[in-house]
């Protein structure tokens, strides 16, 4: 697999720099293809036609936009546990400690994972909106922490049908199990014995996914940042 | 290619249009012939992977059932509610495997009878005292949950074009995983050094055929690069963030332990 041979770029600080400096109504245009990573070109304002716009994250095209939403989702996980574990709600134990640590390293992990993997494509760091959580209460913490959990593994459980390439399903599939295991410890936190209970699992014994429209939405709140779905949505 | 992915778009739609007319019980159904509508032709590798599933799951479901009818094994409370949730959802997915295979044409696997000492029929294999020892019973849990998490996982590529019947195994797959993350919580309850997810490729089990299930998930590598070289994270919180899958092969070495016919 040859998706990190693209040079991991500063994408993020050139499109926000191309960005300020163009018309509202102008749209940048990416010319195509993944070695295309220099080809950044400037285009007209045609509505059917806009890839990357001022203020927005685009997440693109075929698996691309698959990992771009994991790591949107990923980036949202990271930065939330980042905050749990600077702020520690007042009555966090040493083993709560430890383990929401693991949690903030394994999210951070496929953050910067999806990055190099996206390299050129990946969209830029998403602006987090984290006002209505009390990160020194326990409860508001780990109710927070329960519907990120749950939210990614019915996101990657969703989205797993829209890639195309083996490898990178099979890598997803190495992910959302960890988000699992996560969500389980979470609800058990918060009421033992709710790992697997029925507002997550149907009546077949299925986890229930959901659609990248229905995720986005209820990430929504959580996030400043404008997302184009791009063909997810 | 195009008619193919055609038809697989089609299928993908004709399935959307008719869960929503249908209650729970009848989707495995749809599954299967939604599928085998659309993939006349290579019906048999997927029937193969649901049936290999429906071999796991039925060695799980006996498990846990045979479990909590022993008297005195599980105590009561906590411990009991939670098994009976897994053995549930085992149950749910025996069910559902059977009628998804039904429905694409194909035959569902006789259940096996098995040998829970892991002595393949023996009856004196390592795990002999699983029903009367406690921590020797959660000790086996754990390994079937992520056993479970890793064959799902590695039969996951082999359905990337049959996107129903991927996205059923994925919905199986995460509660595989949920159960084991609860099981290990249980064992560490009773002294076991062990954490929700899987650290290095330490089973926190001393025992060889177990390891096995383990041996692989020391990996930090993914899609040729070392994920710790990202940034500083811990060989450990690397191999913790990414689930390695088992080849059938590799889970069968295995599960023919608990087949006694």
């Amino acid at each position: 697999m040859n998706i990190l041979k693209n040079t991991p770029s500063s994408l993020e600080s050139n499109t926000s720099l191309l960005v300020k400096g163009v018309h509202r109504r102008s749209f940048l245009k990416w010319a195509g293809g993944t070695a295309a990573a220099t080809s950044l070109i400037l285009t007209g304002c045609k509505e059917d036609n806009p890839v990357i716009v001022a203020g927005e994250v685009n997440f693109g095209t075929g698996d691309n936009a698959v990992l771009n939403y994991a790591y949107a989702l990923e980036q949202l996980e990271a930065a939330f546990y980042q905050r749990v574990i600077e702020s520690q709600f007042s009555d966090i134990t040493a083993d709560e400690r430890s383990l929401l640590t693991d949690i903030r390293d394994h999210e951070m992990a496929h953050r910067e994972f999806f990055k190099a993997a996206l390299g050129a494509n990946a969209i830029g760091g998403l602006e987090v909106d984290f006002s209505s959580i009390d990160f020194s209460k326990r409860e508001s913490v780990l109710n927070a922490a329960k519907t990120f959990e749950d939210l990614g593994v019915a996101a990657y459980n969703g989205a797993g049908r829209f890639l195309t390439s083996p490898d990178l399903l099979a890598i997803a599939g190495k992910i959302v199990s960890v988000e699992a295991r996560h969500a389980a410890y979470i609800r058990d936190l918060i009421s033992n014995g709710t790992f697997a209970d029925s507002t997550v699992i149907d009546a077949n014994g299925l986890e229930m996914s959901k659609e990248p429209s229905a995720v986005l939405m209820a990430a929504a709140p959580f996030i400043k940042t404008k997302i184009n779905a791009g063909t997810l949505a | 290619m195009s008619d193919r992915l055609n038809s697989r778009r089609k299928a993908l739609r004709d399935f959307a249009d008719l869960g929503k007319k249908l209650t729970m019980a009848a989707v495995p159904l749809a599954v299967g012939s939604m599928f085998q509508k659309a993939y006349g032709q290579s019906t048999t590798n997927v029937v193969d992977v649901l049936n290999y599933a429906l071999t796991l799951e039925y060695l799980e479901y006996r498990f846990y059932e045979k479990a909590l009818a022993s008297a005195g094994l599980i105590p009561a409370g906590a411990p009991t509610a939670a098994i009976t949730t897994i053995m549930n959802h085992e149950k749910a997915h025996v069910n559902f495997l059977k009628t998804a295979i039904t429905g694409a044409g194909g035959t569902p696997v006789v259940e096996p009878t098995f040998d829970f000492s892991g002595g393949q029929g023996t009856g004196t294999g390592p795990f002999a005292t699983a029903f009367t020892n406690y921590q020797l019973f959660l000790a086996v849990a754990q390994s079937l949950e992520d056993t479970g998490v890793r064959a799902y996982k590695g039969q996951a590529p082999n359905l990337v074009q049959q996107n129903a019947v991927l996205t059923a195994a994925l919905n199986i797959h995460s509660v595989e995983a949920r159960h084991a993350a609860h099981i290990r919580q249980m064992r560490k309850a009773n002294g076991a050094s062990v954490k929700p997810w899987i650290t290095g490729k330490d089973s926190g089990i001393d025992n060889a055929v177990v390891q096995a299930i383990y041996n692989g998930e020391e990996n930090t590598t993914q899609a040729g690069v070392d994920v710790k070289t990202l940034g500083s994270f811990s060989a450990n919180a690397v191999t913790e963030a990414f689930d390695e899958p088992l080849t059938k092969e590799q889970v069968l070495a295995v599960a023919t332990l608990f087949i006694a016919s």
